[in-house]
């Protein structure tokens, strides 16, 4: 294993005062529209400045210190890192939808594929409508949780301010539950992973606004008593959100609609495979029953005699409002929109398929080579959790460790210490998209390090020794913040 | 199988290794009463016929020329920009939770964070977050936690605000209790008067946001505004067009000198915040675009989103990742800042590689280009007979124009013509009267301009006709 990149300088640290990339500078023109004096900027930004070519050569090694799903396989649990198809971004950027002024009259073809991606989406949900216009899934999931709140309130039920959330949940769900101006109530799950039942009955009450939930849970595995859970909560004058970070495991199979839950946000950089872009951006979708739909936010996509169009809040007139400048990622759902037409009816059924297939047969070959699963009593969902915590008894390795050290055999590391609450955990999925050979390449790296925690646990406790750089002191990173060039002096 | 890598050979032997004899059966602890039947979806296509699909809906949409603005711009996007943040390791990596194998990202993401401080005058910025409304919307969240001299949850918001944010902070802010108080603007000037904020001097209100340009493209006079809302203990809230720093005055520079030197030094806008969009984004109905923030180093853990700091590795090398994460939904779950989880590191891809491109040179003639585009445009369709510019005050790259008749027929004729002309302001800003926002920047040449100036006066003339 050799060296990946040696460091690469700040662009600010390749600059030359005089040096520019001449051609991207518009024609000088003659006028002489001036600003007045007193706004006017006194000394210009420290900006860079570089050559064309030095600047698409400092990128384009930038690239090349990441992994990437291009790059490697990227079981990061949660995350859905799939391939996303070239074609989707392709088609997605021709010239005419790039160019597009969000204010102008409707455009028929953007939007008729707009109007599609609405109806593909309740179908496979199995929700009554749906809205494109969250920018992500926390902003789906907030969208969410506000249309239950303006629900109860447009019934006078103003006493409703509490959310339930599992233990397992993402920290995205207790956090949006406060955004929305509602408190959070924790319950815990069982042994199995299910949702503690006699917990819940004893916390919903006539104050319970809602409860979230992800089915399969972030613990990998299917809520055995959805059916339950929805008829305590629904028995007590709460909704059900539901989570769609997990969305993969289930398509085609069972829809959250038919669950009995009232939204659902959808993360489409997940199930419908749209580029993550280093951390977005992503987009997320809400569906809704039919009592929902009034609060939808907007704008949503209507047809009219035939014709497209933006409905607003003067067809919506209780929508919880705008959560966008325009018109939310309308980029992000167009690649949604081509992905699924790629796939169609079959290929939707199959994602679950071979999602789940992979994830079993992975936990199964983990098992088999000594791993310890969190849940080895139940079925794999897209994902499964691997404990370290005999490895962490015996060899004093931890789950971060076998992380870093997976870098350094090629693979991105799964997600680490999520769920909270199992110890020393590894979160794994695989996607539906890796063939045997990969997950096969992935249980030998696994094996590899396995004997390392005996022979060589130093080599494994210091990892990554490929990378670009070795572990990084994080809590100097947060007490001498350097978060500018040029103004890593400034303490707060 | 589209995507599917599996033999048959394959799945038979993955089956036998899990001990199940179908794929069924990996279904087993799904209740058989909510297992779906089967989908009303479309077929599949494969990519050639997706190909044809989306090239014709594109075709439909056409390529009119365009003059509207109203909080997003065509400019020009340099070719390497696009060419590399859709390389596949920058388009297909995720969140840089693994900064080992994420370094290019991250170092990205710093150098990005370096561009907004450099541009807005601030001492730190974050790695972006939704877009410019929303943005507003977490930086009222965030005056709120930062503004310990105000009790009160109100914010003072300028009807020359752009209203669509207005609208979105209300959509956002308002669950948590915040109430906003709409500032009239001048008429004849088209921007906020320091006459107008003196009504609520002594008042307590958290923050004070001022958008420069103004959404009609004027420029607000920020330097009183901003003195008067620290004098009066509220927090300002910026809200700028990146492109227009190269020649406007730094948010973090606004406020009369001499403050500056002040031992209590509250000089300069506290939250800076927009639309990155102008930064190399392509218009494209709207997004995916990015939102950028910026903050004095004081208020730093009051900021919502991803930041990434330069560290060291255990051998001393430099190195990037993400900190100060003890604010964020993962760690806080409910006291986090906001339940944001990821930024638009895509289009922060794409705007810093712009931004790198262009530099404060390139920038500064983006914009003075553009700001003398729209000279020439205003005084183009002035010319033509019932057209007049609405507002005196100096303004950007766009203006209000009233014309003697409704804007939406003629804006609706000159769309037949393939040029959208403006926005219609009859809904935002009925007291306007008959009014349309314009914009060029520096994509417009000359005959362009002659081009609109030509059809409007063809439409009016026909339409004065008709009447």
């Amino acid at each position: 294993m050799t060296e990946l990149h040696s460091r690469e300088p700040l662009i600010f640290e390749l600059s030359k005062a005089g040096r520019h990339a001449g051609t991207q500078f518009p024609p000088r023109l003659a006028g002489s529209a001036e600003v007045p004096p007193q706004l006017r900027r006194k000394t210009p930004p420290l900006m860079p400045a570089v050559s064309e070519l030095q600047a698409v050569r400092h990128f384009t090694r930038l690239s090349q210190m990441n992994f990437s799903i291009d790059t490697h396989f990227y079981p990061l649990g949660s995350c859905t890192m799939k391939y996303n198809p070239k074609a989707c971004n392709t088609y997605a950027m021709l010239p005419e939808f790039l160019g597009r002024h969000p204010l102008g009259p409707e455009p028929q073809g953007f939007l008729a594929c707009m109007y599609e991606l609405q109806e593909m989406l309740q179908e496979i949900t199995g929700m009554q409508a749906v809205s494109l216009t969250p920018m992500a899934g926390a902003q789906g999931e907030f969208a969410g949780v506000a249309m239950i709140r303006a629900y109860h309130r447009a019934r006078n039920d103003t006493g409703r301010t509490e959310v339930i959330v599992p233990q397992a949940a993402h920290g995205t769900n207790p956090a949006t539950a406060m955004m929305c101006g509602l408190t959070v109530k924790e319950i815990p799950c069982d042994a199995n992973g299910d949702v503690d039942i006699d917990a819940l009955k004893a916390e919903v009450s006539p104050a319970t606004a809602a409860i979230m939930l992800t089915n399969p849970s972030t613990l990998g595995v299917f809520e055995h008593r959805i059916v339950e859970v929805a008829r305590v909560v629904h028995e007590a004058g709460g909704l059900l959100y539901y989570d769609g970070a997990n969305l993969n495991a289930i398509l085609g199979k069972v829809r959250p609609g038919d669950m009995g839950f009232d939204v659902i946000h959808m993360n489409l950089h997940k199930t419908f495979s749209t580029p993550h872009g280093g951390g977005g951006p992503g987009s997320g979708a809400v569906g809704v029953s039919a009592r929902l739909r009034p609060f939808l936010p907007i704008p949503i996509v209507g047809k009219d005699a035939g014709r497209y169009r933006w409905l607003t809040e003067k067809d919506l007139p209780q929508s919880i409002g705008r959560l966008s400048g325009f018109m939310g990622n309308a980029g992000v759902n167009l690649r949604a929109y081509i992905y699924m037409r790629l796939l169609g009816r079959e290929g939707m059924v199959r994602v679950a398929e071979f999602a789940t297939l992979n994830a079993n047969y992975l936990m199964k070959r983990l098992q088999a080579l000594g791993f310890e699963a969190a849940y080895p009593q139940r079925r794999a969902s897209h994902e499964f959790i691997i404990t370290l915590k005999q490895e962490n008894k015996a060899y004093h390795v931890t789950a971060m460790d076998v992380a870093k050290r997976l870098l350094d055999y090629g693979f991105h590391a799964p997600t680490t210490y999520f769920p909270l609450l199992v110890p020393e955990c590894l979160l794994i999925e695989p996607t539906e998209t890796e063939a045997k050979e990969d997950l096969d390449r992935f249980c030998d790296a696994m094996s590899a390090i396995r004997r390392e925690m005996e022979h060589d646990p130093e080599k494994l406790c210091s990892a990554p020794h490929t990378m670009p750089v070795r572990r990084l002191d994080d809590v100097r990173a947060a007490k001498q913040l350097d978060l500018a060039w040029k103004t890593a002096e400034i303490t707060p | 199988m589209a995507f599917i890598p599996h033999t048959p050979d394959d799945i038979v032997r993955m089956l036998e290794v899990i001990g199940v004899r179908s794929m069924e059966e990996l279904f087993d602890e799904i209740p058989a009463e909510l297992r779906a039947k089967s989908l009303s979806l479309p077929p599949p296509m494969c990519e050639m016929e997706v190909a044809r699909l989306l090239t014709e809906r594109a075709a439909l949409d056409g390529r009119p020329l365009n003059f509207i603005g109203a909080g997003a711009y065509e400019h020009h996007i340099p070719a390497p920009v696009w060419a590399i943040a859709t390389r596949g390791e920058f388009y297909s990596a995720y969140t840089p939770y693994q900064a080992e194998a994420s370094q290019g990202t991250l170092q990205l993401i710093y150098e990005y964070q370096s561009m907004v401080c450099a541009l807005t005058g601030m001492e730190v910025s974050n790695a972006s977050l939704y877009d410019g409304a929303s943005a507003l919307a977490e930086a009222c969240l965030m005056a709120i936690r930062s503004n310990r001299a105000s009790n009160s949850r109100r914010i003072l918001m300028p009807r020359a605000v752009n209203p669509t944010y207005a609208q979105v902070a209300r959509a956002i802010a308002g669950n948590q209790n915040l109430t906003f108080e709409s500032v009239d603007f001048d008429r004849t000037a088209g921007r906020t008067l320091l006459a107008a904020l003196q009504a609520y001097s002594g008042q307590d209100f958290t923050a004070l946001v001022l958008q420069q340009p103004n959404f009609f493209g004027c420029l607000e006079e920020v330097d009183a505004l901003t003195d008067w809302a620290h004098d009066n203990k509220m927090l300002v809230i910026a809200v700028v067009n990146p492109t227009s720093l190269a020649i406007l005055s730094a948010p973090g520079q606004w406020g009369a000198a001499e403050r500056g030197a002040a031992a209590a030094g509250q000089r300069g806008a506290d939250i800076v915040c927009g639309e990155g969009q102008p930064l190399g984004v392509p218009l494209a109905s709207g997004g995916p675009y990015f939102g950028f923030m910026a903050t004095r180093m004081q208020y730093v853990r009051q900021m919502p989103g991803r930041i990434v700091g330069r560290t060291v590795d255990v051998e001393g090398r430099p190195g990037f990742s993400l900190t100060l994460q003890a604010r964020e939904q993962h760690i806080r779950r409910s006291k986090a800042t906001s339940n944001i989880c990821t930024n638009q590191g895509l289009m922060v891809t794409a705007a810093t590689i712009y931004m790198s491109l262009l530099g404060a040179q390139g920038l500064e003639a983006v914009a003075r280009s553009s700001m003398q585009r729209t000279a020439d445009l205003v005084a183009a369709l002035c010319a033509v007979s019932g057209v007049k510019k609405a507002f005196s005050a100096a303004h950007f790259h766009e203006a209000v124009l009233l014309l003697d008749r409704p804007a939406a027929p003629v804006l609706a004729a000159l769309a037949r013509r393939g040029l959208l002309g403006g926005l219609d302001l009859s809904e935002r800003y009925p007291e306007l009267g008959n009014a349309m926002l314009v914009c060029a920047t520096e994509t417009k040449l000359e005959a362009d301009i002659d081009a609109y100036a030509a059809a409007l006066a063809e439409v009016m003339s026909a339409s004065r006709a008709a009447a």
